[in-house]
């Protein structure tokens, strides 16, 4: 009874009257966890990301005009269970920016929005653990009219996107997981300020056309419906663009490539399991034309329950 | 309602996928302003420029041009033959040139120009100790690459070669006139003619002319890109042989014309000053023991680490459009005291505007900014100039004499910019307050006074006297201009681009009244 009242003291302060929590997991376009049907999880993210030397081209140094280079993200995340094999997912973050030495001052601001649908339509027993495979398709649009044109101390890219995304995990019944992921991401024209600018030649307008991009997801670990713990490998790779020439400042069309190794924790709190507390970090082995970042994050999920059966039955069902 | 509700995301969702698709996949190809301009058709031929006031050229028979052969010889015949030989074997490729260069020799090779400015614009990385190489024209392919075409190299090199080919086409329209060879089109009308045509006379080539001009003066101001620009200069050689505008005899007096009046200005290139104008560290010190002799804080490098100034000695470099004593007296008065309430109630009103900027500011601030890897400030009003000439139809050698005015005003502007820049040598915002972030790079020199504000005084000067109906707008880019580098946190707004901005309108002055007494109009 003690879980139901604390349950309504915080649905109460989300001013919600009849819900519930019911899903224990949820949450990235990335991973493979799905919620459960009419749940939904809602979430602020912070993140920090910062870095000293960065990659020219494939050539490694520091620029003592910038020196350290960070970004700062608040984000709301959500995660809604349209059903069990089908949920959709958004992200809104606000992003600042600041360079530690020189004269350029950072940028801030509301960046991009995305969605995600993503969608199970195969999970099956084999061995002695399940196989599941996904499909995900997201788009991404920019919230607010920030310049792309300032990097490294942009907020983001200023790009529409869409992607698609096929992955695969497999899950031993004792927690173990795998789950491997290739995405696909095509990148819109984007505008910026200036009426012309020079890549490998001049370009006489003020549009830039984005190299689409690929990426590689790697993570294995130990789940069940209270942690997850996880190694995770991202490869970003951006299909075309150029290097950034000698002594030259980042462009948004530049072939950027990164490497990350990092990983993710979560942790469901027993008293509250409508609560989740995420974090994690990653740091970048190999990149062309980007930062080599380090980024920690965390997140606390809150998890909310559109279901009115699901008051009556199983008060904590379908993790998954 | 749940299930209502379920059916609102799912199907927006699917909605806006599919939108964003379709938008992103449909819309990749991007298309340069002057990609697809039509072929120059001017309203006037201007049969008399050949009566132009040249720049440097004495006359313009200055250099001979031997009169062609007859039209009704075996020997052209068989040069028009050679144009039905390109003809009946056209390639795309072949069909792109003579599109590309007949929008204009002169706006081509202006572009041609921006575009090396733009990759040259880089200033070089440090070496291990802290000093900075200097880039080598004896050695111009190894890093750092030759030039560093920043704003006054730029804003030089856009008024040699502009008006090495405003000299040579005024020549080339003395000799058309006095040869009067007519086109091979109406020699033989059996020919396909894939330009305009027109009555100019086509003996010597004036497409010719120009790349003559434009690739003999880019080996000294280019000399690592020899192979691109000896490309552009064939490419449109062959493009008026393919369209049926010129024979080889009209390409080859053209070109050889081009270039003998482009080594005039070569010579007077060499000995303009521009090549001692980076100075030494001995000149670099007296600068700034100067500047504290006076009692006023000296300007200081803000990158690490420090950089020496970008050629202290410009100011020194022979003008085009009046002497050096002009310069002197071009010269503003002295900006506020940095020690001053004045100067520091300036910095405070920078300070206030970029701790607070408007995206409409930082929208002006990045359209202006044209820093490392652009064209510069005057590729920039180039780039304005060009788009608004297009529309008008000049002839090629009112387009060069147009050009040629735009360009030597931007160049002395640069010089008697430099030469008060370094006189007074004033510290920029950020020095005299470390708070003041800006929201563009701060250039390498001293502040007072604003080169952008300069450079745009002087543009809008001479494009407002060119285009008359345009001088209201012309005007208000320049001021739009010069508030950039205030909002942007790189100038003070007063002294820096106040003062740029009258400075450079005198300077755009001169260049008026030599449009007013070169015959031209």
């Amino acid at each position: 009874m003690k879980k139901i009242s604390t349950r309504m003291v915080v649905a109460a302060m989300l001013l919600f009257a009849m819900i519930l929590p019911r899903s224990l997991s949820a949450q990235t376009d990335i991973d493979a966890l799905m919620m459960a049907k009419n749940a939904f999880c809602i979430g602020p993210m912070y993140s920090y990301s910062s870095w000293k030397n960065y990659w020219e081209g494939t050539l490694k140094r520091d620029n003592e005009n910038l020196g350290t280079v960070s970004t700062k993200m608040v984000a709301i995340m959500g995660n809604y269970g349209i059903s069990k094999k089908l949920n959709a997912l958004f992200s809104v973050p606000y992003v600042k920016t600041k360079a530690s030495a020189g004269t350029l001052q950072g940028m801030d601001g509301i960046q991009d929005l995305s969605l995600f649908l993503k969608w199970r339509p195969l999970q099956k027993e084999m061995g002695k653990g399940k196989l599941s495979v996904f499909g995900i398709a997201g788009v991404s649009i920019p919230l607010s009219d920030y310049t792309p044109d300032y990097l490294p101390l942009s907020i983001g890219l200023h790009s529409k996107t869409a992607l698609g995304r096929l992955m695969v995990d497999y899950k031993l019944d004792m927690g173990l997981f795998a789950t491997a992921s290739a995405t696909y991401l095509l990148r819109d024209n984007i505008d910026i300020d200036r009426e012309s600018y020079y890549t490998t030649e001049m370009h006489n307008t003020h549009e830039v056309k984005m190299p689409d991009a690929a990426n590689y997801n790697f993570r294995a670990g130990f789940r069940n419906r209270r942690w997850i713990a996880e190694a995770v490998v991202n490869i970003w790779n951006t299909l075309g663009g150029f290097d950034i020439t000698r002594n030259n400042m980042p462009f948004p069309s530049n072939n950027m490539d990164a490497t990350m190794v990092g990983a993710n924790f979560k942790y469901v709190i027993p008293p509250l399991p409508q609560l989740q507390l995420v974090a994690g970090g990653n740091t970048t082995v190999a990149g062309r034309n980007v930062g080599q970042a380090r980024t920690v994050y965390g997140s606390i999920f809150y998890i909310l329950d559109f279901s009115r059966k699901s008051k009556s039955t199983n008060p904590n069902p379908n993790a998954e | 309602m749940l299930s209502d509700m379920k059916k609102i995301v799912f199907y927006s969702v699917i909605v806006l996928v599919t939108a964003v698709i379709v938008i992103i996949a449909c819309n990749k190809d991007i298309e340069g302003r002057t990609d697809n301009i039509p072929a120059l058709a001017p309203s006037n031929l201007d049969l008399n420029a050949g009566a132009w006031k040249p720049v440097l050229l004495t006359s313009p028979s200055e250099f001979a041009v031997a009169a062609p052969g007859a039209t009704a010889s075996p020997d052209y015949i068989a040069q028009i033959n050679e144009i039905k030989a390109w003809q009946a074997d056209m390639t795309k490729e072949e069909e792109r040139i003579v599109k590309y260069w007949s929008a204009g020799g002169v706006l081509r090779w202006n572009e041609i120009m921006r575009e090396l400015v733009a990759k040259h614009n880089l200033p070089p990385y440090q070496n291990e100790d802290g000093t900075y190489p200097a880039p080598s024209a004896t050695n111009p392919l190894a890093y750092p690459l030759f030039p560093f075409a920043n704003p006054p190299y730029a804003a030089r090199a856009y008024a040699y070669v502009a008006a090495a080919q405003y000299d040579a086409l005024i020549a080339a329209w003395y000799y058309k006139k006095l040869y009067n060879r007519a086109a091979p089109y109406k020699v033989d009308s059996s020919l396909k003619v894939l330009i305009p045509q027109s009555d100019l006379p086509s003996y010597p080539s004036e497409d010719a002319v120009l790349a003559g001009a434009a690739a003999e003066m880019m080996k000294l101001l280019f000399p690592g890109d020899q192979d691109f620009i000896q490309q552009k200069a064939e490419e449109q050689k062959r493009a008026r042989i393919i369209a049926g505008a010129n024979v080889r005899s009209d390409i080859e007096a053209g070109e050889a014309l081009g270039k003998a009046v482009a080594q005039k200005f070569a010579a007077r290139a060499r000995g303009d000053r521009a090549g001692v104008a980076g100075g030494n560290p001995a000149l670099w010190k007296q600068l700034e023991d100067d500047c504290i002799a006076r009692g006023e804080t000296p300007w200081v490098s803000l990158e690490t680490p420090k950089r020496p100034p970008m050629l202290p000695l410009f100011g020194k470099v022979k003008p085009f459009l009046f002497d050096s004593l002009t310069v002197i007296a071009l010269r503003p008065g002295p900006p506020p005291s940095t020690s001053s309430k004045e100067m520091k109630e300036e910095c405070d009103e920078v300070y206030h505007q970029t701790s607070r900027a408007t995206r409409e500011n930082i929208r002006i601030i990045h359209f202006w900014s044209d820093g490392a890897n652009t064209y510069t400030p005057t590729g920039h009003w180039m780039s304005i100039a060009a788009e608004d000439f297009i529309r008008k139809n000049f002839s090629e050698v009112r387009w060069a004499r147009n050009i040629a005015l735009l360009a030597m005003a931007e160049m002395d502007a640069a010089i008697v910019c430099w030469d008060t820049k370094f006189y007074y040598f004033n510290p920029r915002p950020s020095q005299m307050d470390p708070n003041i972030k800006s929201l563009t790079g701060v250039p390498n020199f001293p502040s007072y006074i604003s080169g952008h504000s300069t450079f745009s005084g002087a543009a809008s000067q001479i494009l407002g006297h060119i285009i008359p109906e345009r001088a209201a707008a012309y005007d208000a880019m320049a001021e739009e201009a010069a508030k950039s580098r205030f909002v942007g946190g790189l100038h003070y707004n007063k002294s820096d681009c106040g003062v740029g901005l009258v400075v450079g309108r005198n300077v755009g002055n001169y260049a008026v009244q030599r449009a007013k007494t070169d015959g031209a109009e």
